[in-house]
């Protein structure tokens, strides 16, 4: 997993619940491949077909509030964002993206700033993102974390311990 | 400094002689959870992590409620894997349609005071009402903990809360967690645990603490606990000698205490579609609405069916207004047969639904149309929650959502108490 690359922002709000990134009525699908046609359907029923790989969803406080379906994150890491930047998360699906392989960054300030169809430049060598010519910083990823998003997430972590 | 109910648990669960908020522990699951709608998703990340057999079948427990009765046909394939998988690793509580997890963990005393429990469902903080420290995870992790018996996490910060006094007639313990969450916001707790006391707290049924756990994680919590009590060792059919130190030390070190006066709350709704979007039920009133729902794991208990009854007896709901009520076990829903409470409830033109989450999860019972307004005593009024992504839920205790549905609109519930 590279620690410095640069994508495309889709902007969505504050308290972004799992219930609006997948709902209920998908999570019986068999498939991720297929669930993932349906992220953020309530809010947003176009979103899923326009995001390409390597984007960036940006948004407010409390991301992935709600139920702890955790088809959520995985769905999120099926469409291969290559991170989500917001300002807070809940917990369940913090803990859920990153054992997906999911990266999650924190950053208070560029929901305010950034608008969708910007281009960010992350570099977390050295913890900085890139909004045109503005620099925000961003926490660093804690190492095990950072192996576990290496890894490709806990399943793998898990099979090699069971190797 | 002393310690908090919830750093006492943790210590009794990893044999530490201290410890303090921000630790990463290494916690021993007594309990587990898994419902229908995540079990095949837990029995595949289990597999492809190559475990073969599960750390302690008897700490496993099984429970049906998300997809049950089945609504479409390819429902049951969650049943039929979970049952497969349950035989071949010797699982033997499968609970196949009994009610809502939440209210059978504490009630079949599968959760008692001072244990750790994980279940694959947020809601899973409910058992925080009989004294126990538990939470929500996903499946991979549950996978994980079926094949170790371990989980890590962070110890939390508490967020004390305070409350004294006893409720007015028709407030009800619905009405203080969403009071407390409107103060505090839906991420007022994220990563802490909060812990609820107080006079107002120790005159609460197990059911009424039960609605005030469940919701913590309404608010971000990690735990919603509650100190257990002679109420609580009655509950969890245990002799409360040996629990005596699973209370808060006097000392102990919380980040944040908050004081609540219970003698002046009143009914409050939670507008759409956000669990802090709190306003008075009666600034609300003569909202029209479409449906009403009493159930789920919050406000399903036998105490929410009597408050319903005693405002419907002798009495008709509105034309075009319906309401549904899903008790939130089997065992409730008999009690609530025998007391007559559900005769009361059918005469007043009520649908009641077989015990299992319903439309709580928007999966089956009662599914709105956009443009149509519910209002529910369960825990989420998220956008599309129970339907079309333009209807719209507005959250309330038992006795605001009876009166609504008997008047076809939002009103105070207090009219039906004086």
């Amino acid at each position: 997993m590279s620690r410095i690359f640069a994508g495309r922002v889709w902007k969505l709000g504050d308290d972004i619940d799992t219930d609006i990134i997948i709902p209920t009525q998908f999570l019986a699908l068999e498939s991720v491949e297929e669930m993932k046609k349906y992220a953020f359907n309530p809010l947003r029923p176009d979103l899923a077909e326009l995001i390409r790989p390597g984007d960036i969803i940006v948004a407010g406080k409390n991301f992935g509030c709600g139920s702890s379906r955790e088809q959520a994150a995985e769905i999120l890491a099926a469409l291969k964002l290559s991170c989500i930047i917001a300002k807070s998360y809940a917990r369940i699906f913090y803990r859920n993206a990153f054992n997906n392989g999911l990266l999650l960054l924190e950053n208070n300030e560029l929901d305010d700033l950034c608008q969708e169809g910007d281009e960010l430049s992350v570099n977390l060598e050295t913890s900085r993102i890139l909004l045109g010519g503005r620099s925000f910083s961003v926490a660093s990823i804690p190492d095990d974390l950072w192996q576990m998003l290496a890894a490709g997430g806990l399943v793998p972590m898990m099979r090699k311990r069971n190797s | 400094m002393g310690y908090t109910l919830t750093e006492k648990i943790l210590m009794r669960n990893t044999g530490k002689s201290s410890l303090q908020a921000g630790e990463l522990l290494t916690v021993k699951a007594d309990k587990v959870m898994v419902h229908d709608l995540f079990a095949p998703f837990v029995i595949e990340k289990f597999r492809e992590m190559g475990f073969q057999k599960v750390w302690a079948p008897d700490k496993i427990v099984f429970v049906y409620d998300h997809l049950v009765p089945t609504s479409f046909s390819e429902d049951s394939r969650h049943h039929k894997i979970a049952d497969g998988f349950a035989t071949e690793q010797g699982i033997k509580a499968v609970h196949r349609s009994d009610g809502v997890c939440h209210q059978l963990m504490p009630e079949l005393k599968y959760v008692i005071p001072g244990q750790v429990a994980f279940g694959t469902d947020s809601h899973t903080t409910t058992y925080g009402a009989v004294g126990a420290l538990a939470t929500g995870i996903g499946y991979t992790e549950m996978a994980a903990i079926f094949g170790t018996g371990e989980l890590w996490i962070k110890v939390p910060p508490t967020l004390k809360f305070n409350i004294n006094g006893n409720l007015p007639e028709g407030v009800f313990a619905k009405d203080l967690i969403l009071r407390i969450i409107g103060d505090i916001g839906a991420d007022g707790a994220t990563y802490k645990a909060m812990e609820f006391g107080g006079t107002t707290i120790e005159g609460f049924s197990i059911a009424s603490r039960m609605t005030l756990s469940n919701m913590a994680v309404e608010a971000g919590a990690k735990f919603g606990v509650i100190e257990p009590d002679e109420k609580t060792y009655e509950f969890s059919g245990i002799d409360g000698g040996d629990y005596q130190n699973l209370r808060s030390d006097p000392d102990a070190g919380y980040e944040k205490v908050y004081t609540y006066d219970a003698t002046v709350l009143r009914p409050l709704v939670a507008c759409p579609s956000n669990v802090d979007n709190i306003k008075g039920a009666e600034e609300m009133r003569g909202t029209r609405i479409d449906q009403g729902f009493i159930g789920s794991c919050t406000n399903g208990r036998l105490e929410d069916l009597e408050i319903a009854a005693r405002i419907l007896k002798g009495r008709k709901i509105a034309p075009y207004t319906k309401l549904i009520v899903t008790p939130a076990s089997r065992s409730i829903y008999a009690e609530a047969v025998r007391k007559g409470i559900i005769s009361i409830l059918v005469e007043a033109g009520a649908i009641v639904n077989p015990p299992a989450c319903g439309l709580c999860c928007g999966r089956s019972g009662g599914i709105v149309a956009d443009g149509e307004r519910v209002i529910a005593a369960n825990n989420r009024n998220f956008l599309g929650r129970m339907g079309g992504p333009k209807s719209e839920i507005f959250l309330a205790s038992p006795a605001t959502v009876t009166a609504s549905a008997l008047e076809g609109k939002i009103v105070d519930p207090r009219n039906y108490f004086s």
